[in-house]
């Protein structure tokens, strides 16, 4: 009645979105029972293996090779599949990154069981796992109960604390062979030590009401105070204004950071469903009665071209 | 070179969703369906490929008897022909990957795209799932592709830069916003679309392996405040952010 949890490591570091996770999976654990497991694999792991067990893993399976350095899908997902076979895992959990999202659905295939991504609750109840997700982009959630396990089940990045509870982390060396059949051959940098939208704390998102490609120099200038990611509507990224990368909505990223300045963003639908989860949104906007003030909890009407620099100024003090 | 494309029919990404009155589905009498965006650029990757030598293009879906349209759609755009595996009853994620695994499988395909995820459900997942069933490599989320000899060449996007990925041929790629710009079909090729074939198969019944316990709306956000206007509401509004929300220092 275990629960494995996949913890991603990205040069050495554990992603903050593993240790949420790790988390939840520690406390469903303990609500069917069970004890708590992690897996990892790449190399250069001994920080993230003292990471595990510093929050609570029982044992941690750890698959270390040059070969997996860089993410390999069929060497990673038999790495976990191993884990979840020799721990006798209940649930499957893995953080829902762009290597979690590629990596738990084969997961489940391989597993050959059920597959629940990108969940935002997890609750034990009577010894059986019902999570909830968002469905539409967040429009409407549907509520879902594990009826065969073991299960695989993803978490929404910035949804659950991580919260530290030191764990006996003993730990389990796996040797694991495989066939690479796509291989990553190289990982580029794009937008220097900026954060990515998805990982920020803080997130600048600017649309046409910023009239310029250019003024999106204002709203990089807020976010480098505060340090900040930055965010794009559908309109200015469709426009070739800015990057898909920053593109938050549906058919963009979904985000919930503790702070979400929307600037000049009317609150198209799409793009409401994308951030409507930040704890404190503040819009910035020139039409008093756009949709975004409805959801905004601090609104500002005016012009944004003024209001960041002065924004700015002020919050540097 | 002959390329499967994997689709599926959903609502509009611009409705509003709203429940039915037991809360048990979304409401879907007036809503608008339409091919999933993210399977728009699917469909296209496949078209410009044999467009750039040669082969066919066969769009499938899983569903019921309407997604139908959804087929016609991606005929309309220039696919050549269509598979519909019909729904009939119920089913779950691993049902579906295995009903679409069969037919890629049968079809002996080079290459397979499929949207990186379904605007309705979001699971993202059928594309990684079928190639891993049929032992396949796989690369997801891809926004630039090259197809080389036997091989593609593709990047995806990662938290805060992109993986460039290999992968020989067969193999299934999901295709990202940014990977190209969709064809509108033209008058042309809707009425093409009514005369080219549509293969209709049956699909198994699954008993699903999870049991929708009903679907509720986000809570809602309480109602906020307008701070002021223009510039001379900014010192209120840092204050705001650093003594009652406590959001920043």
């Amino acid at each position: 009645m275990s629960v494995l949890v996949y913890i991603e490591v990205r040069d050495g570091v554990v992603k903050k979105a593993s240790l949420e996770a790790f988390s939840i999976g520690r406390k469903i654990a303990g609500e069917l029972g069970g004890n708590v497991n992690a897996v990892l694999a790449g190399s250069g792991l001994d920080s993230a293996v003292e990471k595990a067990k510093a929050y609570g893993a029982s044992k941690v399976f750890v698959a270390e090779s040059g070969d997996m350095a860089s993410y390999v899908p069929e060497g990673y997902m038999k790495t976990v599949v191993e884990a979840a076979s020799q721990s006798d895992a209940k649930v499957v959990l893995a953080a829902a990154t762009s290597q979690g999202r590629d990596l738990a659905p084969r997961l489940a295939a391989k597993m050959g069981v059920m597959f629940m991504p990108d969940v935002t609750s997890i609750e034990v109840e009577g010894g059986e796992v019902k999570i909830s997700r968002p469905v539409y982009a967040g429009k409407v959630y549907m509520n879902l109960k594990a009826k065969v396990y073991p299960v695989v089940i993803t978490t929404r990045p910035n949804t659950f604390d991580a919260v530290e509870e030191a764990g006996a982390g003993e730990k389990v060396a796996l040797d694991i062979s495989f066939e690479a059949k796509a291989k990553v051959i190289e990982v580029k940098a794009t937008g220097g030590d900026r954060l990515d939208v998805t990982e920020a704390d803080v997130i600048v998102a600017g649309g046409r009401g910023l009239k310029e490609p250019e003024n999106f120099k204002l709203i990089e200038d807020l976010a480098g105070t505060l340090g900040a990611a930055i965010g794009a509507t559908r309109a200015v990224v469709d426009a070739g204004w800015r990057p898909h990368s920053e593109q938050v909505g549906q058919t963009g990223k979904t985000v919930g950071p503790t702070l979400y300045f929307a600037v000049g963003i009317s609150g198209a639908v799409q793009h409401l469903a994308g951030m409507r989860t930040s704890k404190t949104i503040v819009a910035i906007n020139k039409d008093a009665d756009a949709p975004i003030f409805k959801v905004a909890d601090y609104g500002l009407v005016g012009d944004a071209l003024e209001i960041l620099p002065a924004l700015n100024e002020a919050l540097k003090k | 070179m002959n390329i499967a494309v994997l689709v599926k029919q959903v609502p509009d990404t611009a409705a509003q969703i709203r429940l039915n009155s037991d809360k048990s589905w979304i409401e879907t009498r007036d809503l608008n369906w339409v091919l999933s965006p993210y399977d728009e650029y699917a469909v296209e990757e496949a078209l410009k490929t044999v467009e750039a030598g040669e082969g066919e293009v066969t769009a499938i879906t899983y569903g019921g008897d309407d997604a139908v349209e959804t087929l016609r759609k991606a005929l309309a755009m220039g696919a050549h022909k269509a598979v519909h595996i019909k729904k009939s009853g119920f089913t779950d994620l691993l049902g579906t990957a295995q009903a679409l695994a069969k037919q890629v499988e049968a079809g002996g395909y080079d290459l397979v795209f499929a949207g990186l995820k379904a605007t309705d459900d979001e699971c993202a997942a059928i594309g990684p799932m079928v190639a891993t069933l049929l032992g396949m490599p796989c690369i997801t989320e891809v926004s630039k592709l090259e197809i080389g000899d036997g091989k593609v060449t593709a990047q995806r996007e990662i938290e805060g830069g992109v993986e460039v990925v290999e992968a020989p041929m067969p193999c299934l790629l999901t295709a990202q916003k940014g990977l190209n710009e969709p064809r509108y079909p033209n008058l042309k090729g809707i009425m093409m679309a009514k005369k080219k074939p549509v293969e209709e198969v049956e699909a198994e019944e699954v008993e699903p392996r999870v049991e929708t316990l009903g679907m509720s709306y986000p809570s809602e956000r309480p109602a906020g405040k307008i701070v002021g206007q223009g510039v001379e509401a900014v010192p209120e509004l840092v204050r705001l952010l650093r003594e009652e929300a406590r959001v920043i220092e």
